[in-house]
């Protein structure tokens, strides 16, 4: 059984100096399904999806107790190599944040700083890249102009394909769709469905809908707790806690 | 009601009226100024005016040694500032822990670079010129410039760092970026623009400045020009100092081609960053 699951989530504390953002967390992700986080704001599921990635190590005075195994191994023991980890587990922002450069440099980027070089090689890795996420035959003819010319849900787009030209195992995706309109939402959860054949996907989103539609599994947290986790169908049709279901009715948040 | 609206107009035209006058004060006397020195100033430049050398009799004055120093000067000045400065804000603004000693040292540079030069001047002298034994060299005056130029580069090259929105560098994190990578690939190419204007501007500062060169012992009657960065020399603007010195009222002509000349360096370069800008913002 454990071999399924990508990521084991143990115990887990999280402090912003003495602020504690989540409680005892534990939970296990499995490989090549969709994981939503639905919860509402300030319930701690972004923050738990940085923990993911150690992202939360740039912010000072935070602070992490417990443990998160990624295929079976400790990411928070001494001697981890952050580049590695973040290379095997990806994320995609909530704001669209493509760097001013090329769409090719965009998605370049990441297998540059890796060690690619061969010319020839990134232009395989870029064109598959946008391929996967569904942008290539919008941009084809315009991989030089700037990325900064896309649209906003193409721009997401982008920064997915950027994401997976590192040829991740994970994708962490922040509220991916939050600053778009539903036209390019659709789009990027149409994606979404795609890329869970590859990819193992934790998906942390504001809309219940979302959720539904595109995870097989869903968490619910709130005050940095996690309430309930479960198969989406069950959360959304027989939740087993009174407050999963005052949420999903709509009787807060 | 009316008369409400009519006394809000008024007032709305007074104030206007009163910033007009003041700004016309501004470019009134900047355009006089200009006439002034473009008027005598083009009586004596020729072409001979930039090679000859400095001479008793104003007809035989020429900018040459001046010239040349200010561009050895600068020169020398121009890499030393751009890489202490930028590598000095990279730090602060990227690595630097975000504590009270940051906090304060980034507070003294701000504070330093509004010293006023002369103090540069005399630290040159102390420090390069004696304490350094470099003498009155091209070497010791670029120095001082630096440290005279340095706090502002500093401060400007801060800013464009800041402008970087963090979503740029979360972006590169998360792709297995390191901090330098993150740095040198997406941080600096961001801010490189903004960097660049608040350099140039820095060095035109520096172009126009005489009194610390002075302090620091440059000379003022100079009949060559620097061979290398430990010759003695002179700067354009100390040439200028100097003609307006002299008792000969010709002299006042020369003084204008020099500042004449040194007006047209410095409009070249604020064109160049204004031009910087511009070629950026829009991409």
């Amino acid at each position: 059984m454990s071999n399924q699951n990508v990521l084991e989530v143990k115990n887990v504390d999280f402090f912003y100096d003495d602020f504690q953002a989540l409680e005892n967390i534990s939970m296990n992700i499995e490989k090549n399904k969709v994981t939503a986080l639905i919860g509402p704001s300030g319930c701690g599921k972004s923050t738990f999806l940085r923990t993911i990635n150690r992202m939360n190590d740039l912010i000072e005075g935070t602070r992490l107790e417990g443990n998160i195994l990624f295929d079976g191994e400790s990411i928070y023991q001494e001697n981890i190599d952050v580049v590695n980890l973040r290379k095997r587990i990806g994320m995609v922002f909530q704001q669209p944040n493509p760097f001013p450069k090329s769409i090719f440099e965009n998605v370049a980027y990441g297998p540059k700083i890796h060690g690619i070089t061969d010319k020839i090689k990134l232009e395989e890795i870029v064109i598959e890249s946008l391929k996967k996420a569904a942008l290539f035959d919008e941009v084809k003819n315009r991989l030089d102009s700037s990325a900064l010319s896309l649209s906003g849900g193409q721009q997401q787009r982008l920064c997915i394909a950027r994401a997976l030209a590192v040829k991740p195992e994970v994708l962490l995706m922040d509220e991916p769709a939050s600053a778009l309109d539903p036209v390019a939402t659709a789009k990027i959860e149409d994606l979404i469905g795609e890329l869970k054949n590859e990819y193992s996907i934790v998906i942390v989103t504001h809309s219940m809908q979302q959720a539904a539609r595109v995870s097989d599994m869903t968490g619910f947290f709130l005050m940095g707790e996690l309430v309930e986790y479960d198969k989406t169908d069950k959360i959304f049709e027989n939740p087993s806690d009174q407050r999963t279901e005052d949420y999903i009715t709509g009787r807060f948040g | 009601m009316i008369s409400l609206k009519k006394k809000r107009m008024l007032t709305d035209k007074i104030f206007k009226v009163i910033f007009l006058i003041f700004i016309s004060l501004g470019l009134v006397v900047l355009a006089a100024l200009i006439y002034d020195i473009v008027s005598k100033g083009i009586i004596m430049l020729d072409w001979e005016f930039f090679t000859r050398f400095d001479s008793r009799f104003p007809a035989k004055a020429g900018i040459k040694a001046g010239l040349f120093g200010t561009i050895y000067v600068i020169g020398l000045m121009i890499p030393i500032t751009f890489f202490v400065g930028t590598a000095t804000a990279i730090y602060l603004e990227e690595y630097a822990p975000k504590n009270k000693l940051t906090d304060l040292i980034k507070l003294n540079i701000a504070n330093l670079a509004g010293i006023p030069s002369i103090i540069y001047g005399m630290l040159g002298l102390g420090v390069f010129v004696r304490y350094l034994n470099m003498g009155r060299s091209v070497l010791a005056g670029a120095l001082t410039l630096s440290l005279l130029v340095l706090p502002v580069v500093i401060v400007s090259a801060q800013e464009a760092l800041r402008s970087v929105p963090n979503s740029l560098r979360n972006a590169s994190y998360a792709l297995g970026a390191n901090h330098w990578h993150t740095v040198y690939k997406v941080v600096l190419p961001s801010a490189l623009p903004s960097i660049l204007t608040g350099f140039i501007l820095a060095i035109s500062r520096a172009i126009g400045e005489t009194a610390p060169l002075i302090m620091m012992g440059a000379l003022t009657f100079v009949m060559f020009t620097p061979q290398g960065i430990m010759d003695s020399f002179t700067v354009i603007p100390i040439q200028i100092f100097n003609w307006t010195s002299l008792p000969k009222a010709e002299f006042e002509l020369v003084a204008a081609s020099g500042s004449l000349l040194l007006l047209i360096l410095l409009f070249i370069l604020n064109g160049l960053a204004t031009f910087i800008r511009y070629r950026y913002s829009r991409k």
